[in-house]
């Protein structure tokens, strides 16, 4: 398997080789940016974000188990009559029910974050590309995987050079 | 609102390179900017060891060294929490409801926010730890099973209020982290020395940059605002239903909520304003934190000023309204009792004295805005001490009147409090990235964007 490297210097040019090369039926190219680019979204592979899904069915997990555990505590296991009101008096679970459902949320949040960011993961083979310390600076780098049968990699050289692209490796070397 | 004069949010002249260089230069290469560091840290970890020192007396002779009694048993620990928790507060409304209003000039200070936020938050969690006397047995709160088959009471205000602290410190702290993550990864790229490299590259847990993470880390981050706005504003209301929730006349209100999440963002507000002014100076960061930043801020510090002027006010006629002779009392005594200089201090210095800055050539002043801010501060812990104890001391029945008077133990508690959080801010100046690089970088206009 082989691919290319394609360093910018600019987020316009980026996003022009990027328009390119998918035009000249790539599919395959990952970037990487100083910052969230959102001009490539439309021109980059978009895998489905399970992350709201996951966040909300958390959240109504925690809202439900809240009350549950409240009512199970207050109203089952040890009921306390205090004045006399109901032992299941809902209104004053909600808002226990709701600061678990946040708490729920916001660790699905977090934990689905790096499950599919796919950290922490020490080390990547993309950072002994030389220079790509830049990637977190003020550099845009494409890079193209060419084992895509409808890219040449005479069509890739060709749009890298004619995108300004500061450089183009071989990647992985 | 004041007239906002259209100032940028970012100076001109700035590129993705000098943004890199702004934030991870004070980290790697602090070159020149120790002196005011050593200076501000040494005098936090002092108070520091005075706040261990005052702990662990309380932790030997219990908590007849502070000036809580009966009838007040709610004394400073109570109201250092609820002041520290209202600061803390502020941060997150400024990082998180302003992220959902897409407003751009959050991005250069909610990093000195949030952290803000962090150890004002901690500062909070552990006084009513402190305040329990039994301070080893507080994860009784936790619904644990026990041989006892006993449970925590699920409808008090003050069990609500430990699940909402819980919730809030575990969120804060992973919302300061997501944020935190890319640009811990830029300052590890950034490292000459091995062991910046190793420390920081640990930190940011393999950060590419990739697209794929970017999108992820955007989706997660809006879910994160999207919940901590909403959490925020109910930590505080269950804050002030700790007190609504008591019989006592001035507490048993229906409108301490709202009453108490304004007083809340005030004082947070404030202390972001005491943090920016001078940060901007000695960071150098004046082409980021501009005049603009300061103005929004200062113009949400009248709002909630004046907000909280509309609460003391309700607080005032309600009981002249209604016709709770108890409630009466309360609040003349308030006005002229042995309290009342708390009372009107806190009236001066949170309603008064900010209306000075609606006038633009104050607001230029930085000593001014920071004294306003400072005194805005006070004013909120005084009022917080004037709640707590003023419907304590004198209720119902006069011969169950008392008195209360804070011990030497009481405001070294306080003050070493605030030497605790301000150390812990002082070390996150040091060694993290004090502003978002990466939100500063998307602030850019679309040609600068280049190396």
């Amino acid at each position: 398997m082989s691919g290319f490297a394609l360093e910018f210097a600019a987020e316009d040019a980026a996003v022009a080789a990027a328009a390119r090369l998918r035009a000249a039926g790539v599919r395959r190219i990952e970037a990487y940016t100083p910052y969230p680019v959102a001009a490539l979204d439309p021109l980059l592979p978009q895998p489905r974000n399970p992350l709201p899904g996951l966040v909300f069915a958390a959240g109504m997990f925690g809202l439900a188990g809240g009350f549950v555990l409240q009512w199970y505590g207050a109203a089952v296991s040890y009921p306390l009559n205090i004045g006399g009101r109901p032992p299941a008096s809902w209104p004053a679970f909600v808002p226990i029910a709701f600061e678990i459902a946040v708490l729920c949320a916001v660790s699905a949040a977090f934990a689905g974050f790096l499950a599919l960011a796919r950290l922490p993961k020490p080390y990547r083979s993309i950072a002994a590309l030389p220079g790509f310390e830049r990637a977190s600076r003020d550099r845009f780098f494409l890079v193209v995987d060419a084992a895509e049968p409808r890219a040449a990699a005479a069509d890739i050289e060709r749009i890298a050079r004619e995108s300004a692209a500061c450089r183009v490796v071989r990647w992985p070397p | 609102m004041a007239a906002i004069e259209p100032a940028p949010v970012m100076l001109p002249g700035q590129d993705l390179a000098s943004i890199d260089d702004a934030v991870a230069g004070p980290v790697l290469r602090p070159r020149g900017r120790l002196l005011w560091w050593w200076a501000g840290f040494t005098v936090a970890a002092a108070f520091t060891a005075v706040f261990v020192l005052a702990v662990e007396y309380l932790f030997i002779a219990g908590i007849g060294i502070w000036g809580v009694d009966i009838p007040v048993a709610w004394g400073f620990a109570i109201a250092n929490y609820v002041w520290w928790i209202g600061i803390a507060s502020g941060g997150t409304v400024i990082s998180a409801l302003f992220y959902l209003t897409r407003s751009e000039w959050r991005s250069a200070v909610n990093r000195i926010a949030e952290s803000m936020t962090l150890f004002a938050a901690a500062a909070a969690a552990i006084m009513p730890i402190l305040h329990l006397g039994r301070p080893g047995f507080f994860y009784w709160l936790f619904p644990l099973p026990n041989t006892m088959g006993l449970w925590p009471q699920f409808k008090s205000p003050l069990l609500w209020d430990f699940f909402a602290i819980l919730t809030y410190v575990v969120a804060s702290v992973l919302f300061w982290y997501l944020g935190l993550l890319p640009d811990l990864a830029m300052v590890r790229d950034r490292a000459e020395s091995r062991r910046a490299r190793l420390c920081y590259g640990i930190l940011a847990l393999g950060w590419t940059g990739s697209h794929r993470q970017w999108r992820l880390h955007k989706s997660a981050y809006g879910l994160f605002a999207a919940l901590m706005a909403p959490l925020v504003i109910s930590v505080h209301s269950i804050v002030g239903l700790d007190f609504s929730g008591g019989l006592l006349p001035g507490w048993h209100s229906t409108q301490f909520s709202p009453f108490f999440v304004f007083g809340a963002v005030l004082s947070g507000f404030a202390m972001v304003l005491l943090l920016v002014v001078p940060l901007r100076r000695l960071y150098r960061l004046e082409a980021f934190i501009t005049e603009r930043h300061l103005d929004l801020l200062i113009v949400f510090l009248l709002l909630c000023s004046l907000l909280l002027f509309y609460s003391y006010l309700t607080d005032a006629l309600l009981p002249f309204y209604g016709d709770d002779r108890f409630e009466r009392a309360t609040a003349l005594h308030r006005f002229t009792g042995a309290w009342a200089w708390s009372f009107w201090s806190a009236v001066a210095l949170n309603v008064v004295l900010p209306q000075i800055l609606w006038w633009r050539r104050l607001r230029r002043l930085p000593w001014l805005v920071c004294l306003v801010a400072f005194g805005v501060i006070v004013g909120m812990w005084l009022e917080r001490i004037m709640l707590v104890v003023s419907s304590l001391y004198e209720d119902f029945l006069p011969s169950a009147w008392g008195h209360f008077a804070g011990t030497l133990w009481d405001w070294l508690t306080l003050f070493g409090s605030a030497g605790m959080a301000a150390a812990g801010f002082f070390l996150f100046l040091r060694y993290l990235p004090a502003v978002a690089a990466f939100e500063l970088k998307e602030l850019l206009p679309p040609a600068e964007r280049r190396g």
